[in-house]
C-alpha cells in the first residue's frame, strides 16, 4: 500500500519534472501531423514553422535554471570588472576557483554565482549569500540563429510555392501530381 | 508561476490544434502568428528574452507577413479532401510515444545538475565580462564574439536565401511581365 503510494508520488513529481517536454512533443507531432497530412502547400509550411518554434521550446525549456533569471549579469558585477585592469588573468582565476569548488564541494568568498548555475545553487545552500542564479545562455545563442536561418528557409519555400502557382495554377499537391502526369 | 505556465502552455497546444484542423488559409496563418507570440511568451518566462524578442520579431512579425504575401499572390482556401487521414495520425502517434518514452530519461524540468548546464564549462559567463569589456548580456556576448564566425555563416545564409528569392520571382517577370514590387519587398 505505502509502496503504491510512493510510486504514486515518483509519477507526480516525473509530471512536475517532464511536462514541458510533453507539451513540446504535442506541439511538436501536430506540426508534423500537418506536414504529413495536408496536401496544400502553404498549409504544409505554416506546419513546418510549427515544428520549427516548438524545438526553439524545447532548447529553450532545457535551458531554464530553478529560481534562475535571465543570463544577464548585475551591473555591480560589471563594475568591478572595468576596475581592473589584468581582466583576463582574473577570470582565469575566478574560474579555476569554480573548478576547484567542483572538485571539493567548498564554498569560495566573492564568488559571482553567474558562472556555474548548480555549483550556485549549492553555494546558495551552503553559505546562504544573495547571489544571482542564472538560466544557461547558450540555448538562448544557439536558437537566435536557428529563428534567423528558419525564416530564410520559410521565405525562400513561399517563394517556390508562388513560382509554383504562377506555372501550375493551382498550390494543391495531387492536382499539380495530375497536371503533371497529363503533360 | 507555475500556474502562467500551464495556461500559456494549453493556449499553445490549442492553438496548435486549431492551426491543424482549421480550412481557411487566412484564419490559420492568423493562428500562427498567435502561436509564435504565446511561445515568445513562454520563452520570457523560460529566462530567454533575447529569444523571445527574436521570435516575436521574426515569428509572429516577418514569418506572418511572408505568409500573408504569399497568400494574396496564390490562394485563401484550402480544397477539403474527405478522406480521414489514418495513415499520418499512425505516423505521428508512434513517434510521439517514441519521444514521449524518450523523455523519461531527460533530467528534470530546472534541474540546475543536468548535463546541459555543467558540460560546456560554464566559466564562460564569468570571462565574458573582460572578454566583451563589461558587456553585461552574455546570450549578446556568446552570439557576437565566441560564435561570431557562426553568425557570418548565419549572415551568409540570410544573403543567400535573400538572392534565391529573388532569382526564384525575377523569372516570372520576364515571363509573365507582371509587376513584382510586392514579392521582392519580402526578400
Amino acid at each position: 500500500m505505502s509502496n503504491d503510494l510512493l510510486q504514486l508520488a515518483m509519477t507526480a513529481e516525473q509530471f512536475k519534472g517532464l511536462y514541458n517536454y510533453w507539451i513540446v512533443i504535442f506541439l511538436m507531432m501536430t506540426g508534423f501531423f500537418i506536414v504529413i497530412s495536408r496536401k496544400n502547400m502553404i498549409k504544409t509550411v505554416i506546419g513546418l514553422n510549427i515544428f520549427q518554434t516548438s524545438v526553439f521550446l524545447l532548447y529553450i525549456t532545457m535551458g531554464k535554471v530553478n529560481n534562475g533569471t535571465a543570463p544577464i549579469l548585475r551591473p555591480e558585477d560589471a563594475h568591478h570588472d572595468d576596475h581592473s585592469h589584468d581582466h583576463a588573468d582574473e577570470a582565469d582565476h575566478a574560474s579555476q576557483i569554480f573548478l576547484d569548488q567542483i572538485a571539493d564541494h567548498t564554498p569560495a568568498q566573492n564568488v559571482s554565482a553567474g558562472s556555474e548555475p548548480a555549483i550556485a545553487l549549492e553555494a546558495l545552500a551552503e553559505t546562504g549569500t544573495n547571489d544571482v542564479i542564472y538560466s544557461n545562455p547558450l540555448p538562448s545563442v544557439l536558437m537566435l540563429t536557428a529563428i534567423v536561418v528558419g525564416i530564410a528557409t520559410t521565405a525562400l519555400a513561399l517563394a517556390l510555392i508562388v513560382r509554383i502557382r504562377e506555372d501550375y495554377g493551382t498550390i494543391e499537391e495531387d492536382e499539380i501530381l495530375i497536371l503533371d502526369r497529363e503533360s | 508561476m507555475i500556474y502562467i505556465d500551464i495556461i500559456i502552455l494549453t493556449l499553445l497546444a490549442v492553438t496548435a490544434v486549431t492551426v491543424a484542423r482549421i480550412r481557411d488559409l487566412w484564419a490559420a496563418v492568423m493562428f500562427t502568428g498567435i502561436y509564435s507570440f504565446l511561445g515568445a511568451s513562454w520563452m520570457l518566462l523560460l529566462d530567454a528574452p533575447d529569444v523571445a524578442f527574436t521570435e516575436a520579431a521574426v515569428g509572429a512579425g516577418i514569418s506572418t507577413v511572408l505568409l500573408l504575401v504569399t497568400l494574396a499572390l496564390t490562394s485563401k482556401t484550402e480544397k477539403t479532401s474527405t478522406s480521414v487521414p489514418f495513415v499520418p495520425l499512425l505516423v505521428v502517434i508512434g513517434t510521439g510515444a517514441a519521444l514521449i518514452y524518450g523523455t523519461l530519461d531527460m533530467p528534470h524540468f530546472g534541474d540546475p545538475s543536468a548535463p546541459v548546464h555543467t558540460h560546456p564549462n560554464p566559466g564562460f559567463v564569468e570571462r565574458s565580462q573582460p572578454d566583451m569589456h563589461g558587456l553585461p548580456n552574455v546570450v549578446t556576448a556568446v552570439l557576437a564574439s565566441y560564435r561570431g564566425y557562426d553568425t557570418l555563416g548565419e549572415t551568409a545564409v540570410i544573403f543567400t536565401a535573400g538572392i534565391g528569392v529573388l532569382l526564384i520571382l525575377r523569372r516570372e517577370k520576364k515571363s509573365a511581365n507582371t509587376d513584382d514590387s510586392t514579392t521582392e519587398g519580402t526578400a
